[in-house]
């Protein structure tokens, strides 16, 4: 009975949900054209913007670093056309204030990200704001996904089933820190991409990344692995942060190690960069994606939270 | 859900994209079109006279001691338009000798002033390539860039002292015309279509510098008698100094040797 009214309340909008889906989909697609463009060095080779070669949309010229960044562009620009249709549309068919106000974020992101992405161009590629750009592209990449999972059918019908979390630190700490510390690899990561710093603090900090990731994954899968909905994302999570260290050990070979004296950007340290910065992408919505199943589903016990049964006698 | 709880979002979204849309809009210029005015040159204090019955010559061969590194092809598929053989020159080095070693009188000139050049020193996009690929000016004097490619180039220098600037040059383009205001030795200048066209702009304050041929050869004419710090500059293998006496119409012969680097 409460389900039906829920869902009443909260009706499943399938259509709605899968133009969510697609967006993020399209946003990792930007990404990835974006580290094209980067790995390919190719981020000025269109020096104007928000024109390119003086024109808005006409088809430069399709030749060397052009093809990556014009590409990369007009990607951006139609994800922008993208993301203005999920708020709109969120903004319309959407009852939870707080959705609606996340779909309007998620405008003002892509918007911040668009005039970031003009600056790094008209400033010629500062690393503070290349790096920047690189940033906020995955914050909004985090926020594409979340819409995605609010609107889904699983998040409005299920009952969340509950189990509280005792332990300290908690569960629910654990995936913020997680959060933290991926979000320091990616700004990190991000300014040593854009020639800001040294390769030494990515590589170190991955070292904590890995041991945080690991142990809440390792903590949601030993003691939580009933809940799907946090087993899936943690499973998810470790078998991407797997990938993710090959991977930024081939780029480290190819680019640094390898490719220190090469003489223009080599097919193997272009994917393996770009696969890089798609799958550091994926692994750090995957973490905010098991965060909030956390949230919802393992909730931080308090003492007063407790039901009679489960509190401690003598601590009563 | 009250009304304007409702409205007021849409309104701030659509405020939002307006002001996007301004923003996008507000800069349409072509850049195809290339600012060719060169920066403001300050006036300078008048040239120091040179006694032309005293000058001095200094001539010689840099070399190269070890084996040299085999030039990586450098793949253009990316541009049709652009022909021909091309390998790194990073390192060129025939028959032991080092071509592209800039040299220059670092010390020992105190405070001479010279005259900037009004010929212009040109430098050329064809292949794909620069030519050259080392280039010496002085300090204020124009540098003529022409693209003699059926491809668009741009030219980007990425100084640390002077001003840092990116043009774009369309095949049969205009001359762009830029100078340097500050000494700066390497100065690195790229494009960012084709990856691989790298060149070095060196600027200095004397008209004494020079730049090896692919012999290995250099010579700078027309100094003053005098001790002097000659700096041979390369851009892989770094700088090396000799401290150097002329005396009037005297040519000295200076050679000097690169060793490869431990990497």
């Amino acid at each position: 009975m409460s389900t039906n009214l829920k869902n009443l309340e909260l009706p499943y909008n399938r259509a709605h949900h899968l133009f969510a889906i697609f967006t993020a989909c399209a946003t990792l697609v930007v990404i990835t054209a974006g580290a094209l463009v980067t790995s390919n060095d190719a981020g000025l080779s269109v020096p104007d913007w928000p024109t390119s070669f003086g024109y808005l949309v006409k088809v430069p010229r399709f030749v060397g670093g052009v093809r990556y960044e014009w590409t990369h562009r007009m990607l951006a620009g139609s994800l922008v056309t993208l993301t203005l249709a999920i708020a709109l549309w969120t903004l319309i068919v959407e009852k939870r204030r707080w959705l609606r106000w996340l779909a309007v974020g998620a405008l003002c992101t892509v918007v911040a990200q668009a005039i970031l992405g003009g600056l790094t161009v008209l400033l010629l590629q500062p690393p503070a704001v290349s790096a920047a750009h690189a940033t906020v592209a995955q914050t909004f990449f985090c926020i594409a996904v979340i819409i995605a999972m609010f609107t889904g059918k699983q998040w409005i019908e299920e009952q969340p089933r509950v189990e509280f979390d005792q332990r300290r630190p908690s569960l629910f700490t654990l995936t913020l820190l997680s959060i933290f510390v991926l979000y320091g690899q990616l700004i990190l990561g991000a300014l040593f991409r854009h020639h800001g710093l040294s390769w030494w603090p990515h590589v170190l900090n991955a070292v904590v990344v890995s041991f945080v990731l690991a142990w809440a994954a390792v903590r949601s899968l030993s003691l939580y692995s009933r809940i799907e909905a946090v087993r899936r994302p943690a499973i998810l999570m470790l078998s991407l942060m797997i990938a993710q260290l090959c991977l930024g050990f081939a780029a480290f070979l190819t680019r640094v190690e390898w490719g220190k004296d090469a003489v223009q950007p080599e097919l193997p340290m272009v994917l393996s960069t770009v696969a890089h910065v798609a799958v550091g992408a994926l692994l750090l919505a995957t973490t905010v994606v098991l965060a909030i199943q956390v949230w919802r589903h393992v909730p931080v016990a308090f003492e007063e939270r407790l039901p009679e049964a489960q509190r401690n006698p003598s601590a009563a | 859900m009250k009304k304007a709880e409702r409205v007021t979002p849409i309104i701030s979204t659509l405020a939002l994209c307006a002001l996007f849309a301004l923003t996008a809009c507000s800069k349409k210029e072509n850049t195809e079109q290339s600012n060719n005015a060169p920066e403001q040159q300050q006036a300078q204090p008048a040239a120091t006279p040179i006694d032309p019955a005293t000058v001095a010559t200094i001539d010689g061969t840099v070399s190269f001691d070890g084996t040299a590194p085999k030039g990586s092809k450098i793949d253009m598929s990316q541009d049709p338009a652009c022909k021909g053989p091309n390998e790194a020159e990073n390192i060129v080095v025939d028959n032991g000798k080092l071509a592209n070693v800039f040299i220059y009188v670092k010390d020992g000139l105190g405070n001479r002033t010279f005259d900037t050049p009004t010929t212009p020193v040109v430098l050329e996009q064809k292949g794909c390539r620069y030519h050259p690929h080392v280039l010496g000016v002085m300090a204020g004097q124009t540098v003529d860039i022409k693209n003699d490619d059926q491809t668009t180039h741009n030219i980007h220098p990425t100084p640390k002292d002077n001003r840092e600037w990116n043009e774009s040059q369309p095949p049969s383009s205009p001359d762009i015309q830029k100078n340097f205001a500050r000494e700066e030795i390497m100065l690195p200048v790229k494009c960012n279509q084709h990856p691989w066209m790298k060149m070095y702009i060196n600027v200095v304050k004397t008209p004494f510098y020079a730049v090896t041929d692919k012999d290995g050869k250099y010579e700078i004419k027309g100094l003053p008698p005098g001790d002097y710090t000659l700096a041979f500059v390369q851009e892989k293998l770094g700088e090396q100094d000799q401290k150097v006496t002329v005396a009037a119409k005297e040519t000295k012969t200076v050679d000097q040797s690169f060793k490869p680097t431990a990497d």
